[in-house]
């Protein structure tokens, strides 16, 4: 058992309730690339005692650029398993359900029920409308970043929020994927979007701080622009 | 003539004039115009932000306006 002194440098900041709290949280990883591998990370240090890690695919070399989980020998092998075994290195006290499963409109209900908060680290636009449709049906708030080379954005959709369509426009007409086919994805604008999108996790779970609700955070790292913005 | 800040985001920042972010427009110029001024194809400017608050292309532009415009973004 490793616990003793894990959560001490937290406790100035998050107290033992709000601690006792995290450890009694479930929170779901929808993808585990360079967003899903720096967020998973995150939560098991921070604390989150369950968490459901999805991924369908495999790494390849394109991935070593960006995704904390991908190292050279692990190619060809399961991004949901690398998660696994890299979470339980982390933290071997929390609980983690690893799927190795490409989410689509059939199965995302039954992956994310039972969770408290949905994570959405995915790459394309299509699916993550989707997951929006999962989540209200589940009545799970989601926590959405997205990015491109070096901009990024998160905002934060509740149930009964309109969500993605007042970020990309009415499903049919929502370009997918967007421009990061472009831009490609960098690795620190990748863990800066990831490290917003724990921290709104943390909040949500917590009910405690600002939280992006109807409003859209946007960084440009070339231009050290972080503005958030009203969606309504 | 009035002046706005301006504002773009990943792909279009690249249709950004040269004055920068001080940019300088007509009077009575609709976002919808100015997407056109500027030789930005219509479809991939997905969200504009006027002032911090999200607004459609048919916002007629004031004085001082922050402007930014954003194309969709969605990798992970």
């Amino acid at each position: 058992m490793v616990n003793q002194g894990r959560y001490d440098r937290n406790l100035s900041t998050i107290s033992h309730e709000e601690q006792a709290l995290l450890a009694r949280s479930h929170v779901a990883v929808i993808g585990l690339g360079g967003l899903g591998g720096g967020v998973c990370e995150m939560l098991a240090r921070t604390g989150v005692g369950t968490l459901t890690l999805v991924d369908g695919d495999i790494f390849d070399t394109t991935n070593l650029n960006r995704q904390l989980l991908s190292r050279e020998e692990n190619i060809g092998g399961s991004k949901a398993r690398a998660a696994k075994e890299r979470i339980f290195a982390v933290n071997s006290t929390i609980q983690i359900n690893a799927l190795q499963a490409y989410a689509d409109e059939t199965n995302f209900y039954g992956m994310i029920q039972g969770a408290d908060v949905v994570v959405d680290c995915l790459d394309t636009i299509d699916t993550r409308f989707l997951l929006q449709e999962s989540a209200q049906r589940a009545g799970l708030p989601i926590v959405s970043g997205a990015i491109a080379g070096v901009c990024g954005q998160v905002t934060v959709i509740f149930p009964q929020d309109s969500g993605y369509e007042l970020i990309y426009g009415k499903k049919k007409q929502a370009h997918s994927p967007g421009v990061e086919t472009q831009t490609g994805n960098i690795s620190y604008c990748a863990l800066f979007i990831a490290s917003l999108q724990a921290s709104e996790c943390i909040k949500v779970l917590l009910k405690r701080g600002d939280i992006l609700r109807n409003k859209l955070l946007i960084a440009d790292l070339w231009s050290n622009s972080f503005e958030v913005m009203d969606l309504l | 003539m009035i002046q706005i800040d301006l504002k773009l985001f990943v792909t279009l920042a690249k249709y950004l004039p040269a004055g920068g972010q001080a940019h300088e427009i007509k009077e009575e110029t609709s976002v919808n115009d100015l997407i056109k001024d500027l030789g930005i194809p219509p479809d991939i400017v997905k969200l504009i932000f006027i002032n911090g608050k999200k607004k459609d292309g048919n916002y007629c532009i004031q004085h001082k306006d922050r402007v930014g415009m954003f194309p969709p973004v969605g990798g992970g």
